[in-house]
């Protein structure tokens, strides 16, 4: 275990002054997520454009340091993203938070890399990781457009 | 039995968490148990284990004795009328079912009210909200005010000629507030209107007495009193038992069983159906023993005095905000902390062996109410000290440390 790790300066500084924190204008998708076990929530909305590529992202919600830092630098790296390659960076982010040492995904850049290989430090610590994932799983159905309000406890 | 040497009795505190010393402060959500009990648990299912009840054999006949001096000793502890008023559930959430479904069952209408608090557990709700779809009974909230507390007045102005039931916890969870349970429930008789503690708070802490306080029915967790878990308590008055109708069918609660009908057993049979959490109704008389041992109005006392303590040194540091400030208060300190969600203190100061809850620890009309979606809550048991507090204390300092607040 390992609190430094857990807490590293990105995490704090995203966690206390989160990007992206108010409502997209003329947002076209949008979906709300809820974690139960500790009340976190949070609101993402999309604006995508017609070629599919999210023109804008951002979020509403509270939550603890962990689910706004994660909510925070998610809603920075997908900006500007095509659809399809955001829901490959999902897949891959959950992926490293569950098992994966690292991140696979060639759409980012090594300081893209570092800031969301800093939520890794959750791994040491089970009852957190849904913490960091409860943004990335409503951002996938804000993409479905499911009208499905997350709820983490259904997830692994 | 010494209350400051108490923590010896309990075996986990042997135990390193994250190489340091056990600082446990979730007690209201379940007590540790000391040694006496996890013995019992061991002798009974290694030298005497038998199902009780029906067999005649010698280690059946001793179980069922066994069984049934608990019985005896929970009825001597909260001063029940007669034995048969306490019936074992798998714990104080089905002793409240058991009253919900059985009292709905019988004398519940569409429009019928159930009043409530603002305070309650979910475990006192949520039964009654079963009834809520089933029934088209009404529930109604007594409010909480600022100091976390829930008055004898909130509660008579919600009581109304439809008010068939008061169900009110003994004490918060997380205010720490003691209601005034002795004049609810005079209030309540003389409306004629049966009454409900949800005694899981109340019952480690606080001296019990059924006949002096009158009460109907009075839900009890085991976990919680240095006990097993998969045990609880319900003591309801014997004319309710009588009269309610059973809660589960099964073998032991039956008198005569024939193809065209069923007669059900006497009490306390008529409702315990199937095998019972034997090991551990037999355990808990431990429990009650060793509680005795200290004697309650001791370990209200020490729990007060630490409680108090807390309260002033949480109070000196600045950015912790204390939940409620009841003037009867049981041994509860929830707070939040500026800057720093629940979660995260959670998390930091176990890594310092602080074992405390963060959350909205089952309450959250509560919360809603405070606007707070989650509270840290340390909550104190027969074994803490003021180092506990200390240590508190200091973990917290480490969390506004690492978030660089102040």
């Amino acid at each position: 275990m390992n609190l430094k790790e857990l807490y590293q300066e990105i995490i704090l500084d995203h966690g206390k002054n989160p990007r992206n924190l108010r409502r997209t204008e003329n947002f076209n998708k949008n979906a709300k997520g809820h974690n139960p076990l500790c009340g976190d929530k949070v609101h993402v909305f999309l604006k995508l454009n017609e070629s599919k590529k999210i023109e804008d992202i951002s979020f509403e919600g509270s939550g603890c340091a962990i689910s706004m830092a994660s909510a925070s630098i998610m809603t920075d790296l997908v900006k500007e993203k095509e659809e399809k390659e955001v829901e490959n960076l999902i897949k891959d982010f959950l992926d490293m938070i569950k098992e994966k040492p690292q991140l696979t995904s060639k759409s980012l850049t090594e300081d893209q890399k570092t800031k969301l290989m800093s939520l890794s430090g959750v791994k040491q610590y089970p009852m957190r990781v849904k913490c960091a994932t409860l943004a990335w799983h409503t951002l996938t159905s804000a993409i479905k457009d499911s009208q499905e309000e997350i709820n983490t406890e259904k997830f692994d | 039995m010494n209350i400051v040497n108490i923590k010896k009795e309990f075996p986990i505190f042997n135990n390193k968490v994250h190489n340091n010393d056990l600082v446990y402060l979730d007690s209201a959500n379940s007590s540790q148990k000391p040694q006496v009990v996890i013995d019992r648990i061991y002798d009974f299912y290694s030298k005497e284990f038998s199902n009780i009840g029906r067999s005649v054999h010698y280690l059946a006949v001793a179980a069922t004795n066994m069984y049934e001096n608990t019985r005896s000793s929970v009825q001597k502890y909260i001063n029940a009328k007669d034995k048969n008023e306490i019936v074992f559930t798998k714990g104080a959430t089905e002793a409240i079912n058991l009253v919900a479904n059985t009292f709905g069952q019988k004398f519940l209408k569409e429009g019928d009210e159930i009043l409530l608090t603002e305070l309650e557990h979910h475990s006192n709700y949520v039964p009654w909200h079963f009834l809520r779809q089933t029934k088209g009974i009404r529930i109604e909230f007594a409010e909480v005010n600022q100091e976390g507390e829930v008055t004898l007045p909130n509660i008579e102005k919600k009581i109304t000629p439809k008010t068939k039931m008061i169900a009110v916890t003994h004490l918060s969870n997380v205010t720490g507030a003691i209601l005034p349970i002795k004049e609810i429930i005079a209030l309540a008789h003389s409306k004629n209107i049966p009454v409900l503690i949800d005694g899981c708070q109340g019952a480690p802490h606080l001296k019990l007495d059924m006949q002096d306080l009158d009460c109907d029915f009075y839900a009890i967790s085991c976990h919680k009193m240095y006990g097993p878990t998969g045990l609880g308590v319900l003591y309801a008055k014997k004319k309710w038992l009588d009269e309610l109708p059973p809660y589960q069918g099964g073998g032991g609660m039956i008198r005569d069983v024939k193809k065209e009908g069923i007669t059900y057993g006497d009490l306390p049979n008529k409702y315990e159906a199937g095998t019972m959490a034997t090991a551990q109704v037999i355990a808990f008389n431990e429990s009650i023993k060793f509680l005795n041992k200290i004697g309650i109005n001791n370990i209200t006392n020490h729990e007060k005095k630490l409680m108090e303590y807390g309260q002033e040194i949480l109070r000196k540091n600045n950015s912790v905000r204390l939940i409620g400030n009841p003037k009867e208060k049981g041994a509860v300190l929830s707070f939040t902390l500026d800057g720093i969600h629940a979660h995260d203190i959670a998390t930091i100061l176990d890594e310092d062996g602080v074992a405390i809850r963060a959350g909205h620890h089952c309450c959250q009309i509560l919360h809603d109410k405070l606007k707070i979606p989650a509270t840290a809550r340390a909550s104190l048991g027969v074994y803490n000290t003021k180092e506990d507090l200390d240590k508190l204390d200091e973990a917290i300092n480490k969390c506004k440390k690492i978030f660089n607040t102040k």
